[in-house]
């Protein structure tokens, strides 16, 4: 059955840097790992580490965040108050006992399709490493075979969902 | 010791009156005589002829900054400890009130006894507690008991290294030296050299015994956010449940809050009906704030905290 587990990843990309490099790596048709499931936000500094937390408890194996490159963003500092949240974040987080490598952090800008790509396979494949999310999962989420994502609970987190 | 707080006792009470004579406040928070021994609860003196209800002894242990949100709007004499001056601190530059808003009657602390420790330690219910010289004398119906002040204080006393309040209108009584007892807790010590398998267990099972009271919450003087996140229905970030998961959502969400916040007072643990460790969590997040941005909660009344600001020169390694 581990054969065929395939990673659910979420990822959080920047609107102006990483979602274009992704949005890049598609005309350009690179290919990389079909495993992210793609939420765009406005900014990396956008991201609440609940947002980090409820995916992980909703069973995502994995969570990556990515934004522009220090010094390209589009609010101006934005990635680096971002920097700051994931640094204490990640830290606090493999403290308490979560793998190394299930959430990580990339910066990638508007031209980087390639970079994109690249780092969603490293990503996938440190995830695939680790195996499926046990800590922290809430039990209904879990379904038979391995996580599975309940996607119903991350969509009520947004504001307006028409 | 006694003669120690007892003099202590004396001058809070004499500034107290003080102040509430001249109207320099219309407020003095202070501890005050608690119901059961080895208590003491806070207390809110309007009247300077009540100023006598004020008491100091080793079993002060509420940080009485958590009761300045209630009275934002009133001028407030409030007796600190070392790490209660350092959550005004924190909170005034969360301009959480005015300047020139509040009295600080600055206590050099002689660090708090642990109560649950004393309880342990003797058979049988305690009807009277008090202090003598260095010693801590508990009575029972059956059993007199005299213990060492000195082995029954909170394990975030042991480590503290900010004693003395760093900033104080007046200082009431006279300052002490400034080292820890211990550098590091043993059993955060342990726990940080666990596999990550073996934390989370530990994590786990510290969690799975939370009834969900909010009693950390509610005596952490950092947390007073309008709404809290577990409070907050839309959206709706945690389930109201008691599942393991839901329970560890809580812990991690609310020690992580305070990075960069934490004074590391205690109070969260102290007030904990369960007894669940919760210290080992912001601790952390303390040693790696000051390890990442060389920033301390508390003590520099300009410096922002280290989450509302950034450095361009920040750590990025781990980002890829």
């Amino acid at each position: 059955m581990t054969d065929q587990w395939e990673p659910k990843i979420l990822a959080f990309l920047c609107n102006w840097c990483s979602y274009a490099g992704a949005d890049l790596a598609g005309t350009a048709r690179i290919q990389y790992p079909p495993n992210i499931r793609v939420i765009r936000v406005p900014c990396s500094g956008r991201i609440n580490p609940l947002f980090i937390l409820k995916a992980l408890q909703s069973g995502i194996d994995g969570v990556l965040v990515s934004g522009c490159h220090p010094g390209d963003c589009h609010y101006l500092s934005g990635n680096y108050i971002g920097r700051r949240k994931s640094a204490t974040l990640k830290r606090f987080l493999e403290y308490l006992g979560f793998e190394e490598g299930r959430v990580q952090f990339s910066w990638v800008s508007a031209a980087e399709g390639g970079k994109f790509s690249q780092v969603v396979g490293e990503v996938v494949q440190d995830i695939k490493k680790l195996g499926p999310a046990q800590r922290f999962v809430k039990k209904e989420a879990q379904g038979s075979q391995g996580s599975r994502v309940q996607v119903n609970s991350i969509k009520k987190l947004g504001p307006s969902n028409p | 010791m006694e003669e120690r707080s007892k003099a202590i006792q004396d001058r809070i009470r004499e500034k107290a009156r003080e102040l509430l004579l001249n109207k320099t406040v219309d407020l003095i928070i202070g501890f005050g005589e608690g119901s059961f021994p080895l208590r003491t609860t806070p207390r809110f003196i309007r009247d300077p002829e009540k100023t006598d209800r004020l008491i100091w002894n080793s079993f002060c242990e509420n940080n009485l900054a958590t009761y300045l949100h209630k009275f934002n709007k009133f001028k407030v004499g409030i007796v600190v400890k070392g790490c209660d001056a350092r959550s005004v601190i924190a909170l005034s530059l969360e301009k959480r009130f005015k300047p020139d808003q509040l009295f600080l009657m600055g206590v050099p602390c002689q660090r708090m006894v642990d109560r649950r420790k004393v309880k342990r330690a003797v058979k049988g219910e305690i009807l009277r507690a008090f202090e003598q010289g260095d010693q801590i004398v508990v009575e029972g119906e059956e059993f007199k008991t005299i213990l060492k002040r000195d082995d029954f204080f909170y394990p975030s006393c042991q480590v503290c290294i900010h004693r003395n309040p760093i900033q104080a209108d007046v200082l009431v009584g006279d300052p002490v030296e400034e080292s820890p007892l211990i550098e590091i807790h043993p059993e955060i010590q342990e726990f940080a050299k666990k596999s990550a398998e073996e934390r989370w267990k530990y994590f786990e099972k510290e969690s799975s015994r939370c009834i969900r009271c909010y009693a950390c919450r509610e005596a952490c003087p950092m947390c007073y956010c309008a709404e809290c996140f577990v409070d907050s229905s839309n959206p709706k970030w945690i389930e109201k449940s008691l599942s393991p998961s839901d329970l560890e959502f809580y812990h991690i969400v609310r020690a992580y809050h305070q990075t960069g916040r934490c004074t590391g007072c205690g109070a969260c643990e102290r007030a904990c009906p369960m007894e669940i460790r919760l210290t080992y969590l912001t601790q952390k997040l303390n040693r790696d704030v000051k390890e990442l941005f060389n920033y301390e909660t508390g003590i520099d009344t300009k410096t922002l905290p280290p989450l509302s600001t950034y450095d361009m020169e920040d750590k990025q390694d781990f980002i890829k």
